[in-house]
């Protein structure tokens, strides 16, 4: 199967730091690909190449299967890779249906009274969060009344909805409760039967693994290897990620058990 | 120590959550509820406190004649004409303390070009509401490049923009005032009429005549009908009111001033938005400079001082945050009605108007306060 999404040797360097090295990583449709590494590892500069905010020092992008150069994340998002960042971009204030079509909304009328259709907005907001599995009462309600999975729920949604082929979710459960962040695993499993490549960035294997079919491990901006769910143990994920060492010298402190 | 069980952990029984989501365990909000979450709540029942207040203390003193009602109305929508357009620009996060400034150089504009340049009173106006349109884009542009505070840098186009029109103003007429920019050549212009004309005299004529309301010793009614520029206000704040709520442009302002950063990444033009309303700002002083000149007849160095931080006060009353993201376009129309009301009122009343200004400062206060809870009641997790 093409890959949606490929990186093939990025290297990216932030003047001497070597934030990347060499790393390949890829993404075909229908999957989720788990991208795990403790702080510093490189997550960050990676969906920032893979989402065009970054261009690489060296290596390429291909979307599906055509080399391309994203200049900016507008680049990338009409190539159909939409990232969900950690602050969602959504304004607490407002509306959900008019969050969700922020940017992009649907117009009635032409000249002098064109306006926003804000009835169509509504419909379709409220559809596509019941696809998701989120029954909203009113669309017009503020998006801050929503808990924080729903609003994940939300930011997926739309990212679905406006044709994304790619989503890149970043730490999308770091914040959230054992409840919410189950929540939204589910939502990632609906994006993945849609046929959408997910990038579902952690560092807590225990949300991960449940969903992913194939995990990165990288581990100081180097990749330490891509495996499938059948080919690698929740405790050897645990171990690479932590740095292989760190746990043992844990274990030996008394009182503690891993 | 809690009382730790003794037993092995094993099937503990819990009540499931609901499918999906936890709204389902939520009743549906009453009607009233949702009247009381709309951000123009505040003033509303500022109005009515308002009302009864001088129902109960003015009543009889002529305040609710038709004479005292029109004046409660023209100042309430001179005011409520700047009040409108500094209402868009705090909800898109933006202040712009220049619009009293821009008043006074405004009219002096059109006062100059009549009795200097020898222009004709439309075509003075036009010069002065094109120019005033540059201004506010120059404002707007300042704002977007450098990135401060746009209430810093209004500050300082505050006190240049009232220093040029003094300056000129001198420079030119050796005064700072200019009489008769209004005379009897062009009294009778169009353009006078439709800034400072008075709406309906036929019929307010026949209602004097038939004793609804009261005429002078001369025959006429005691109001030469409905000044035009109530309907200006009623107009500018239909008008934007229709932006905010039902156009791409309202989501963008609201966007704006919620989280500039979160809308830049949804592909909103804040920086466009941001300018574009700085511009209706200065319109908006603009338009009330023409009334004010052509009304009077006369232009001031001295005019629009304070206007500013009225137009503000009317539109936090209104309902809108100074942290911008939320608010209300016809908000401010009622703010501006309390604040005419109030004024007006006070001299039926014959309470001290020294008083006017304790009572603006706590009723921002009041204001500030209502709408922080409102915000809170608005995005708490329900």
């Amino acid at each position: 199967m093409v890959p949606v999404i490929e990186l093939a040797n990025v290297r990216k360097t932030f003047g001497s730091v070597v934030a990347l090295q060499g790393v390949s990583f890829d993404v075909c449709p229908g999957e989720v690909h788990c991208l795990l590494g403790d702080n510093g590892a490189g997550k960050s500069t990676l969906i920032k190449v893979l989402s065009g905010v970054h261009q690489p020092s060296a290596g390429t992008i291909r979307i599906d299967g055509k080399d391309i150069l994203f200049k900016s994340p507008r680049d990338a998002y009409q190539a159909g890779v939409a990232t969900v960042f950690q602050d969602l971009a959504m304004l607490p204030l407002m509306s959900i249906s008019r969050n969700f079509f922020l940017g992009r909304e649907p117009t009635k009328g032409r000249g002098l009274l064109r306006r926003f259709d804000a009835r169509h907005a509504d419909q379709v907001t409220r559809e596509e969060m019941v696809r998701i599995g989120i029954d909203i009462r009113d669309p017009g309600q503020a998006v801050g009344t929503l808990s924080g999975g729903e609003r994940q729920g939300l930011a997926i949604a739309r990212a679905t909805y406006f044709g994304a082929k790619v989503l890149i979710l970043d730490e999308p459960t770091s914040a959230l409760g054992v409840h919410q962040a189950s929540m939204v695993l589910k939502y990632i499993a609906k994006a993945r039967n849609d046929g959408i490549g997910v990038v579902f960035i952690t560092h807590n294997i225990n949300h991960a693994y449940p969903i992913g079919d194939r995990f990165t491990l990288l581990n100081r901006g180097t990749n330490h290897g891509t495996y499938r769910k059948s080919d690698i143990s929740r405790e050897e994920i645990l171990r690479v990620m932590a740095g292989g060492e760190d746990l043992d010298t844990l274990v030996e402190t008394p009182g503690v058990v891993v | 120590m809690s009382a730790t069980s003794a037993e092995p952990a094993k099937g503990i029984h819990i009540k499931k959550k609901g499918i999906g989501s936890d709204s389902k365990r939520l009743a549906k909000q009453s009607t009233f509820a949702r009247i009381m979450h709309r951000p123009e709540s505040g003033a509303v029942s500022g109005l009515l406190f308002v009302y009864v207040f001088f129902l109960l203390f003015a009543n009889g003193s002529g305040m609710f004649g038709a004479d005292g009602m029109l004046n409660i109305f023209k100042v309430s929508a001179e005011l409520g004409i700047l009040a409108v357009s500094v209402s868009l620009l705090m909800i898109a996060g933006e202040f712009d303390l220049s619009v009293g400034s821009m008043i006074a150089l405004s009219g002096l504009m059109i006062g100059v070009g009549v009795t200097k340049l020898g222009l004709s009173l439309p075509v003075a106006v036009m010069m002065a509401f094109v120019l005033s349109l540059l201004i506010g884009a120059f404002n707007g542009y300042l704002v977007v490049r450098t990135k401060l505070p746009s209430f810093i840098v209004t500050l300082a186009t505050m006190f240049i923009l009232r220093g040029v029109a003094v300056a000129v103003t001198r420079l030119l007429t050796g005064k700072t005032q200019i009489s008769y920019v209004v005379n009897e050549f062009n009294q009778d212009s169009w353009v006078v009429s439709i800034f400072s004309g008075h709406l309906f005299g036929g019929l307010f004529q026949y209602l004097a005549e038939h004793g609804v309301i009261t005429m002078r010793p001369d025959g006429l009614a005691s109001v030469p009908g409905i000044p035009v520029s109530i309907l200006w206000w009623v107009l500018v704040t239909a008008l934007a009111t229709w932006v905010l709520l039902r156009t791409r442009l309202g989501n963008w302002i609201f966007a704006t001033g919620g989280d500039a950063n979160a809308a830049r990444n949804m592909g909103v033009p804040v920086d466009k938005v941001k300018i574009l309303l700085f511009m209706f700002s200065a319109l908006m002083a603009t338009l009330f400079a023409t009334v004010q000149v052509l009304e009077s007849g006369s232009a001031d160095t001295m005019r629009g001082i304070q206007k500013e931080f009225e137009a503000i006060i009317a539109a936090v009353i209104g309902g809108c945050l100074l942290t911008g993201g939320y608010g209300s376009a016809v908000g401010s129309l009622f703010g501006a009605l309390i604040f005419g009301t109030v004024q007006v009122g006070m001299f039926y009343t014959g309470i001290d108007t020294d008083w006017f200004k304790v009572f603006l400062g706590l009723m921002v206060l009041m204001a500030v306060l209502f709408n922080d809870y409102i915000r809170k009641m608005a995005t708490s997790s329900r």
